[in-house]
């Protein structure tokens, strides 16, 4: 099992967040994520400008064999979105935690604290 | 909770860092360390190793085998030479599919390889269908194995002059280092390629030899889908059900003429002269976003023509494509269709099947 970042706080569905400054958080998947999901071919990202409630579905990775939602982890509004990725969806299968899919700014910073840190993410994937 | 079953590879897997998955009540391996996308060019360059051993292997014996068979399915089994193989169907009284299959001509009656999740029900309609005038029996111990790609042949060279001489859908006793195997020149992936049947308590054996070899790689179930979709070929549960006949799924060529007596033949010879109601068509993806089993096709006016029955990305040709079962009169190859996915109207081409050309030794 590969070391999981302590700076990033994790989400039950598999992505990581990381709050940056003017509370923007950077999402992405999770290394164990894209494993279970094999090569990725295709990354589906929100427009920016968006406003997403905290758990709404706003992007999808396919791999493969299949096709996996992405859930905002806070409320807010998509501020970016990492457009590499539509020609190279495989960097996330090269460092799921450099290649980041879309930044929210916050409504809120407390929907962070519903989150897991990477202890508790570790051990709902080591199940 | 059901148990899985493990094939005689099942720690050979492990070590080769499989991914491994359920499926069709085994555990299988759905891609090794390097992953699918590198596993299937693999295949179509060097040459692909696949553990094919949940698939069910039986042998029909005795001298009516042939045509208690034939009985079965709308294809000429009576008229195969020894060694020969045909592919064809287990039809039901509606004319829809029970299972695709291959069956082999041997001295002794016939070798027939089912899907794995067809096994059960094959062997409940064998036992209902097939008379006295033959015996069968699932070979429990056996393993199978498939060598596909363009190197394959250089593999098989080095082991056995007898079996690199076959031409495909053609088969012989062979040993390789000793060990005895039944072995094919035939495939799934529309390369040139093998298929290996060997007992169990070998196989780890052999696979390692192969798997030693400077061409060959473990490819797992993810890339052999693939490589199966790229070939225009039907996959049991998707192209192929117990609702549609082998005409509309585009397998008329493995009707006999003049074979009139098979279950569901009244409906089959009707839609052979008279056409089908529905056909099974290839589509090429005019996007990056991958078009899959389940989606609505439609046509320029927005009416809902069809759906697609398997689709990926396609590694060879670096975009998705899929196959779809669609209405008849089809549109003609060329023209423009959408897919619904999600809230996208995805356009996609009608193209001729297969996506890749096939290259087998005949």
């Amino acid at each position: 099992m590969s070391d999981l970042p302590e700076n990033l706080k994790y989400a039950k569905t598999h992505e990581w967040a990381l709050l940056e400054d003017d509370n923007t958080v950077r999402v992405g998947i999770t290394d164990f994520a894209q494993q279970e999901l094999g090569d990725l071919v295709y990354i589906e990202l929100p427009e920016p400008g968006r406003k997403v409630a905290a758990g709404e579905q706003c992007a999808v990775v396919e791999s493969v064999k299949t096709a996996s939602d992405l859930f905002s982890p806070v409320a807010g509004e998509i501020v970016a979105v990492n457009t590499a990725l539509t020609d190279e969806p495989e960097q996330v299968n090269d460092n799921a935690y450099q290649a980041w899919i879309f930044c929210v700014k916050a409504d809120d910073l407390s929907d962070l604290d519903s989150l897991m840190d990477a202890e508790a993410y570790g051990q709902l994937i080591e199940q | 909770m059901t148990t899985l079953n493990q094939t005689p590879l099942y720690n050979l897997h492990l070590e080769l860092g499989a991914r491994m998955v359920p499926f069709a009540g085994y555990q299988m391996p759905v891609h090794y360390r390097k992953g699918t996308l590198h596993e299937h060019r693999h295949c179509r360059n060097y040459a692909g190793f696949f553990d094919i051993s949940h698939m069910g292997q039986y042998l029909i014996l005795g001298d009516s085998a042939a045509s208690e068979l034939e009985k079965l399915t709308p294809s000429d089994i009576t008229g195969l030479a020894p060694y020969q193989q045909r592919y064809t169907v287990l039809t039901n009284d509606n004319g829809g599919i029970i299972d695709d299959i291959v069956a082999t001509r041997l001295t002794s009656g016939l070798m027939v390889i089912v899907n794995a999740a067809c096994k059960d029900k094959d062997f409940e309609h064998f036992k209902v269908h097939l008379t006295d005038r033959c015996h069968f029996k699932e070979l429990n111990d056996q393993a199978l194995f498939a060598l596909q790609g363009p190197a394959a042949i250089a593999v098989i060279q080095k082991f056995s002059t007898t079996a690199a001489g076959l031409s495909f859908m053609h088969a012989c006793e062979a040993e390789i280092h000793d060990v005895k195997c039944t072995i094919s020149r035939s495939g799934y992936t529309g390369e040139d390629g093998f298929e290996i049947s060997v007992a169990s308590e070998q196989a780890e054996r052999l696979a390692r030899l192969l798997l030693a070899q400077e061409t060959v790689e473990a490819v797992g179930l993810g890339a052999r889908d693939s490589l199966r979709l790229e070939a225009g070929l039907c996959l049991y549960g998707h192209e192929l059900d117990e609702t549609i006949t082998p005409v509309e799924a585009g397998l008329r060529w493995l009707v006999k003429k003049g074979h009139t007596t098979f279950p569901g033949a009244g409906r089959i010879l009707a839609q052979l002269r008279q056409g089908t109601e529905k056909s099974r068509v290839g589509l090429l993806v005019e996007s990056k976003i991958p078009v899959r089993e389940g989606c609505i096709i439609t046509n320029e006016t927005g009416d809902a023509i069809g759906h697609v029955t398997s689709g990926g990305f396609s590694p060879s040709l670096g975009r998705p494509i899929a196959m779809a079962m669609l209405h008849n009169p089809a549109p003609d190859a060329g023209s423009i269709l959408y897919a619904r996915v999600r809230d996208h109207q995805v356009p996609v081409t009608l193209t001729e099947l297969p996506f890749i050309p096939h290259r087998y030794k005949r």
